[in-house]
């Protein structure tokens, strides 16, 4: 779509747009164009000169058990925090969708967390689980189950999709709910009215109806999970125990802060840019899909 | 509402508080564990009603740090400080330079436009975390470490708000812009007395999703600021809970963590018709 009216001039414009590109070019396509780079280089442990390798880092990376395990804790993490936390969104909305009056008082209860940063959010569950003082692990512990996750990497894991996942909820439940409310009425009550039970409706109407929103909420869930997550599993665990929770951001910065691996982050970086390259094309997908419904 | 049994509508709201109860349990410990002493703390089960040191420790929190020998000993009231000057230059900045890129993308034509939009529709979806080395990199170059500008401006650089602003335009009858220019209006002058104006909403909607966004920010301070003056209160809050936690002073942390929470809850909360648009509209 275009404007069929417009000003004239040229000076003027490229003047507006000229703070926007020059950000951009500073640090965005800079730093994308030096990761890139430096993802072909690598550097020797003294950092006094770099040597070109080609794709050797790539190779090695593609080949390291750890970046490989890596790998297969993002895809677990990412898809346990975007499952339950959009089940549970998708219930709480279903919920509040019923009601005729009381709807808005439950949408202010259950939205503010969305204001709470990830870390945040992280150092409230680390409280309710710290292996010594902390209320979940106390009570687990009279029950007979013994809570440590700076020890056991499963307990580890739960923790930080829990985190991750309470944080999340209110952002997919407002998602759900505008999805639900925009649903006509008498299709359900069409519905009804022919003899289906809520389930039957809930299924065959409701469900499809919301696929569309469904589908662009996975895609945003991925990417928090990807991405945002970092400062939960910083203030839990910092990637442990035995690099349990590392999911890949975390390593991004793990090997490019901490262990100054800089060819091998690099790398990496390159290779988080192609996979949001490829979740940004798919969500474009979905909005142009969107305009028809 | 189809069917009208009163056990159905009581489980509906059955269901719905314990959606609450388990949203507001983390953060109710939380506000207990700030009002209560270190040794109701470390003495477990804690309490489930708050304690009397309230004032107490939310005074320590602010002005004076933990105590001396548990972790980080900064004010928070500083970090806070911090927070709100980096969240509020990040939301104010990237409101201008999309209002500004948007309203040149919709109303002119000009050399290199598909150009300049393709470049800024690129930087979308990207979070700084991609780039984050040869960012950084970037920034030490500048000189800009433990600085304003450097937290600020790295975070500028996404096309979200000019996309939702080149929307919005895009809705607006042309028959304004052609009444402004038979008027001998001037295109800056139609951007400031029209433009601005009609966007007000979409302003406000975007300024809370860009102030938590921004508020919120962790890893980035985090790399950017070794001067303890520099710190902003979210990411700071790691330092305070040492790696032996045992020696964290609990109630100290627990109060800032409800000093970190309290901005952008408000900010959501008192906005909450503005906070709904703007994430339904803006966060795609």
């Amino acid at each position: 779509m275009e404007k069929r009216v417009f000003f004239k001039g040229w000076w003027l414009p490229a003047l507006l747009v000229a703070p926007q590109l020059l950000i951009s070019f500073v640090f965005f396509f800079y730093p994308s164009g030096q990761a890139i780079w430096n993802s072909l280089f690598l550097p020797d442990p003294f950092g006094l000169k770099t040597e070109f390798v080609g794709l050797d880092n790539f190779r090695f990376l593609l080949s390291d058990p750890y970046y490989l395990a890596s790998f297969k804790t993002t895809v677990i993490f990412s898809t346990a925090v975007s499952v339950s936390s959009m089940a549970l969104g998708l219930y709480l909305a279903a919920l509040a969708d019923r009601l005729i009056k009381g709807a808005g008082v439950y949408q202010t209860l259950l939205i503010w967390p969305y204001a709470i940063a990830p870390a945040i959010a992280g150092v409230l569950w680390l409280f309710m689980f710290n292996g010594n003082i902390g209320l979940a692990s106390y009570y687990l512990k009279a029950l007979g189950y013994e809570w440590n996750h700076t020890l056991k990497g499963d307990q580890a894991m739960f923790l930080v999709i829990l985190a991750s996942s309470w944080g999340r909820i209110s952002y997919n439940f407002l998602f759900f709910l505008a999805g639900l409310q925009a649903i006509p009425k008498s299709i359900i009550e069409a519905a009804a009215i022919d003899g289906a039970s809520f389930w039957k409706r809930f299924g065959t109407i409701v469900i499809p109806l919301l696929s569309p929103i469904t589908f662009f909420l996975l895609v945003v869930n991925v990417v928090y999970a990807f991405f945002d997550t970092f400062g939960v599993i910083h203030t839990i665990t910092s990637g442990g125990p035995e690099q349990s929770t590392t999911i890949l951001v975390y390593k991004v910065f793990s090997d490019g802060f901490v262990s100054q691996d800089l060819g091998s982050s690099a790398a990496q970086s390159v290779i988080l840019l192609v996979l949001v390259g490829i979740l940004t094309v798919i969500q474009f997908k979905y909005i142009e899909r969107k305009v028809h419904y | 509402m189809v069917e009208k049994k009163k056990s159905g509508y009581w489980l509906t709201h059955l269901g719905l508080i314990l959606g609450v109860l388990f949203i507001f349990f983390p953060v109710w410990l939380t506000f207990v564990a700030s009002t209560v002493t270190q040794d109701a703390i470390i003495y477990p089960p804690l309490p489930m009603l708050p304690g009397t040191e309230f004032f107490e420790n939310y005074a320590n929190a602010l002005f004076r740090g933990s105590p001396e020998g548990y972790g980080a000993k900064v004010p928070v009231i500083k970090m806070m400080m911090n927070s709100a000057i980096m969240a509020i230059g990040i939301t104010v900045g990237k409101i201008i330079i999309s209002l500004l890129s948007a309203f040149a993308f919709v109303y002119f034509r000009f050399p290199f436009r598909n150009l300049c939009f393709w470049l800024i529709f690129i930087t979308l979806m990207l979070p700084v975390e991609v780039r984050i080395v040869p960012t950084y990199e970037v920034v030490a170059n500048l000189n800009l470490l433990n600085s304003y500008t450097g937290l600020i401006f790295p975070l500028i650089a996404s096309a979200t708000a000019t996309f939702l602003f080149r929307q919005f335009f895009m809705t607006i009858p042309d028959e304004m812009v052609e009444a402004a220019r038979m008027d001998g209006c001037s295109p800056m002058r139609f951007f400031f007395d029209i433009l601005v104006p009609i966007s007000k909403t979409n302003i406000a909607a975007l300024f809370v999703i860009l102030f938590i966004f921004g508020w919120n920010q962790y890893l980035w301070p985090l790399l950017m600021t070794t001067d303890p003056d520099m710190r902003t209160i979210v990411m700071a809050i790691d330092s305070m809970i040492p790696t032996g936690d045992d020696y964290a002073h609990w109630p100290t942390v627990m109060a800032t963590a409800m000093l970190a929470m309290v901005p952008p809850v408000i900010v959501v909360i008192s906005m909450q018709k503005f906070f709904v648009k703007g994430l339904l509209e803006s966060d795609k």
